[in-house]
């Protein structure tokens, strides 16, 4: 429960008040409404550490990347696969 | 079972391991906080690559381990109260409490729902004004933040049928626990890279200050730990200790601003019992006064007579590295992954599940 997964924001879908913002996040084609408020810099076509469906910090592209494909293939990402067929 | 090989740069793994076989001298025992590395370095098979002078030790680094028998039977007790729906992640549900798991409780027909996020939870409280609606906030500062957001969500938009079960606790009181502790044998910490996103690094100072052991922050991924490994390895034979930072590419000085905020916010910091450790002072997070009505215990005020642990459970024992999972009379006879008897063999990040799953190699000869 404590995995973090890198993706990159490809929309600002909401804005409820002054840190409250919500964004679409594609993890490797799987995307997930995710919550922004803790990553007030973070623009769209940035890549964003999520954590229980809040972004946590920015990252690198590569690295984002790199540790994704990582996380893949160890199996580890399918939280987000069972999410959206739920 | 993979192979290292088959990830980010092999030849870089290689050379990590056979600096860290180059260096290594003498017996250390190593710490590695985290669950999530826990269940790495079993999944990787990292742990026999390492040479045989080196130990790492699983610590208590798993949240849903380390949540006490009381608080599971609170949750269920929750689940059992009329109209309202608990909701956590899912490991928690399978974990063990005096009586019965929250499974267990929603077998018998309370409404327990597994969700990704707590913001799921506010979202639920919003469709369904006529219900309570109590997330098990569980977690290490990693998860603390997007728990406290939930409850600033709820505030802000009016939603009043929501609140929290606090289950949180803080790793630096952890190391500081264990340190203190008579029969330490720990030599060096690997500290968990995503707490650290969070909080920073600036906390882990007085610790290595005060009990003159390496902590290294180390990331997830078998490059990383082997990183780590190497860097803590090269104190200990130096005989320095310093705190260290492998995982720049994550990890700040200052931490997450933002998060800090919220959690400082909304939690106030308490005793907290662990799992298998017993009370920590000033190692987790409750409600502050200020958001009381959100405070699960609060609200139901939750009084249920305090539980005792499942005495042939070793838990304690493996969180302080003095076993392992296989010394255990019950692991994998009593105590499986599909009936656990304790905490760590509910959720992959728990030692006991990890060696179960992954491990041949760990097994004694
Ligand atoms: S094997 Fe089961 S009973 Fe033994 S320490 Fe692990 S969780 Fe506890």
């Amino acid at each position: 429960m404590c995995l973090a997964i890198p993706g990159k924001l490809l929309s600002i879908t909401g804005q409820l008040d002054d840190t409250f913002r919500q964004g679409k996040v594609s993890f490797g084609g799987i995307t997930k409404e995710v919550n922004l408020s803790m990553v007030p810099e973070a623009q769209v076509g940035d890549y964003v550490l999520v954590h229980v469906g809040v972004a946590i910090g920015k990252v690198d592209e590569e690295e984002a990347k790199q540790t994704f494909e990582y996380l893949k293939a160890m199996g580890e990402v399918e939280e987000l696969k069972d999410e959206e067929s739920q | 079972m993979k192979y290292l090989s088959e990830y980010r740069d092999p030849e870089l793994v290689q050379q990590y391991l056979e600096q860290i076989h180059q260096v290594t001298t003498q017996p250390w025992k190593i710490m590695e906080i985290c669950g999530g590395q826990t269940h790495s370095l079993v999944k990787n098979g990292i742990l026999e690559m390492l040479p045989e002078q080196i130990t790492m030790v699983h610590g208590p680094g798993c949240p849903v381990c380390v949540t006490p028998v009381s608080i599971i039977d609170e949750a269920v007790w929750l689940a059992k109260q009329p109209d309202t729906i608990i909701c956590s992640f899912g490991d928690m549900l399978r974990v063990p409490g005096s009586q019965k798991s929250l499974l267990e409780a929603k077998a018998e027909g309370a409404d327990v729902r597994i969700l990704y996020s707590p913001l799921e939870a506010v979202q639920l409280a919003k469709q369904n004004p006529d219900k309570e609606i109590v997330f098990f906030a569980v977690g290490f500062e990693t998860t603390a933040p997007a728990n406290a957001l939930s409850i600033v969500h709820a505030d802000t938009n009016g939603v009043k049928n929501y609140s929290i079960l606090a289950s949180h606790v803080l790793v630096p009181p952890a190391m500081e626990a264990i340190l203190g502790d008579p029969e330490n044998q720990i030599d060096a910490f690997l500290a968990a890279g995503h707490v650290c996103t969070i909080m920073g690094t600036e906390e882990y100072y007085p610790v290595v200050e005060k009990y003159k052991t390496p902590v290294v922050i180390t990331g997830f991924e078998p490059v990383d730990l082997l990183q780590g490994i190497l860097m803590a390895v090269q104190q200990l034979e130096k005989g320095e200790y310093k705190l260290e930072n492998q995982y720049t590419r994550y990890v700040q000085r200052e931490g997450n601003r933002m998060a800090k905020q919220t959690m400082e916010q909304v939690f106030t910091v308490n005793d907290r019992m662990w799992r298998g450790i017993g009370t920590i002072p000033q190692s987790g997070f409750e409600v502050n006064d200020r958001y009381r009505q959100y405070n699960a215990r609060v609200k139901f005020r939750i009084d249920i007579p305090l539980a005792r642990e499942n005495p042939s459970c070793i838990s304690g024992d493996i969180m302080k590295g003095l076993k392992k999972p296989f010394q255990c009379p019950n692991f994998g006879t009593h105590c499986k992954p599909e009936h656990p008897l304790g905490a760590p063999m509910v959720s992959s990040e728990g030692a006991c599940a990890a060696y179960y799953h992954y491990s041949a190699a760990t097994q004694p000869a």
